[in-house]
């Protein structure tokens, strides 16, 4: 496969940036998207030029680091797909293929693609965690869950933090992640004791960081490699409401 | 004798700014308070809105009434103005309902003006590409659409209410002020009003389960009722409020 990519370079936070299009040959249709930009990023260092940074660690889609606008989509426009389990079969050759970074204000461009995530770091700490009891290890059945709870919150729990949501969302609203994060612990028993000043908490960061408010647009779900459903931000809002009115 | 390589940079340096941004806290005083966070805005522009979801239903029903004869128009219109007599005094409940219709509009557009310029200013560069995936187009003509309506909602206030615009003016009854407001000589105000009312369809198709989602009372088992609620509502409020006008423009209604 032969194809022409428009990828965003920026050298620095500080620089402007600019769309740059390279061309890559013989692309093997079984290489993932973020090997087929080793490819060119090898190509790029042998010639003297800065290779493409691009953020990637497991490659196996469960660690969240990858992450970049495809042609438009986050991820890509294949549903539930991170970008290094990305494919390039599913792409035509000849194609041309526009790559950016995610783009919203509390994620600043570090390099190229590499967007710094901290802010949802910063929602974690404001409240995603639960208070437990020091001591030896409590026994496994001795804290009864719902099955549908238990599903749901493990719906919730399979966010991975990539920021495809942030980058879906025409607000740049932040609302699936720390939604994602509420919900996972407000469903589950332990999670009790912290879940109303939790949510308040969260959302409070959310806003501080500078992320948009939610419209209910959907398009964060459609993008979500991971599915997180919609709902989860229902239960959010529940929470944060409750906490407001006592 | 160990080989050593010199890899070099795995990039190039990176120039990093001059400090390391401090640390947003919440609590700040731009983040303080129900009214200022995303959330709470939402829920102010999720029970307005209610408000006038409310408002539209009665509005339509008593739009309705046309058809039973402009007499029965007109006692409707009287009745409302009379609402609690002779307890209250003439035009008491109809102002109250008047003034809180009057701030749920205003709440409303002060809870999306400054929902749209956060999400402005959390997106500075845009994309060169951009694909939606939701599929949704009503959710994306939602702050248009609202503006579309405000425009209308003048006009009509101006028609209707105040008989401004309106070829029988304001001393009329409300009965003759709607039929000669949509005479077929007059297509061109139907044609708005048609426009409008689709407007008003399309935002409350996304709007009404929007709400509900807001208010926290929505959940996978509940969308897909949610959604045919809101479909339903808005498909019955167009239809009701096009009937009389065209009824009028198209003579079935003399």
């Amino acid at each position: 496969m032969n194809l022409t990519l428009k990828v965003w370079r920026q050298s620095g936070p500080t620089d402007s940036g600019r769309m740059v299009t390279y061309r890559v040959e013989d692309v093997s249709p079984d290489m993932s998207f973020l090997e087929m930009l080793d490819v060119l990023n090898e190509r790029l260092t042998i010639e003297g030029d800065d290779p493409i940074a691009f953020d990637h660690d497991c490659r196996e889609g469960i660690c969240g680091m990858c992450g970049m606008v495809i042609n438009g989509v986050a991820h890509g426009e294949q549903r539930a797909t991170t970008t290094c389990q990305l494919h390039m079969r599913h792409f035509e050759d000849g194609a041309v293929i526009t790559i950016e970074p995610w783009r919203a204000a509390p994620f600043p461009v570090v390099k190229d693609l590499v967007v710094d995530r901290s802010a949802f770091d910063r929602i974690i700490q404001a409240g995603g965690f639960v208070s437990v009891p020091a001591g030896s290890a409590p026994d496994a059945h001795s804290m009864p869950v719902r099955k549908e709870d238990a599903d749901a919150a493990f719906d919730a729990a399979t966010c991975i933090g990539c920021g495809a949501c942030v980058a879906a969302c025409p607000n740049g609203s932040a609302s699936l992640f720390t939604a994602a994060k509420i919900t996972h612990l407000s469903l589950l028993p332990q999670g009790q004791p912290e879940r109303l000043s939790r949510a308040k908490a969260m959302v409070d960061q959310m806003d501080a960081e500078g992320f948009g408010g939610c419209t209910n647009t959907g398009e964060c779900t459609a993008v979500c490699p991971k599915g997180i459903p919609l709902d989860t931000i229902a239960q959010m809002n529940s929470d944060y409401l409750k906490a407001n009115a006592k | 004798m160990t080989a050593t390589i010199e890899r070099g940079a795995a990039t190039a340096p990176v120039r990093t700014p001059k400090s390391d941004p401090p640390a947003k806290k919440p609590g700040s005083k731009r983040t303080r308070g129900f009214l200022a966070s995303s959330n709470g805005k939402k829920a102010v522009m999720a029970v307005t809105g209610a408000v006038m979801v409310t408002f539209l239903v009665l509005h339509m029903l008593g739009n309705l009434k046309i058809f039973l004869g402009r007499d029965s128009f007109n006692e409707y219109a009287h009745a409302l103005r009379v609402l609690g007599a002779p307890l209250l005094p003439y035009r008491t409940v109809l102002t109250i309902l008047e003034i809180i219709l009057v701030v749920s509009v205003v709440l409303h557009m002060w809870a999306a003006i400054s929902l749209a310029r956060r999400a402005r200013k959390a997106r500075p560069v845009r994309y060169v590409a951009k694909k939606s995936q939701a599929g949704g187009y009503t959710t994306h003509i939602m702050r248009f659409g609202g503006v579309t309506i405000l425009l209308y909602v003048v006009w009509h206030l101006l028609d209707l209410t105040f008989g401004v615009v309106n070829p029988k003016g304001f001393d009329s009854l409300p009965a003759d002020r709607m039929m000669a407001g949509f005479e077929p000589s007059r297509w061109w105000v139907t044609l708005v009003y048609v426009v409008a009312v689709v407007m008003v369809g399309l935002h409350l198709r996304h709007g009404v389960w929007s709400a509900f989602q807001t208010l926290g009372w929505a959940n996978r088992t509940r969308y897909k009722a949610l959604k045919a609620t809101a479909g339903l509502l808005s498909a019955a409020l167009l239809v009701g409020f096009l009937a009389p006008p065209l009824a009028i423009t198209f003579g079935v209604l003399k």
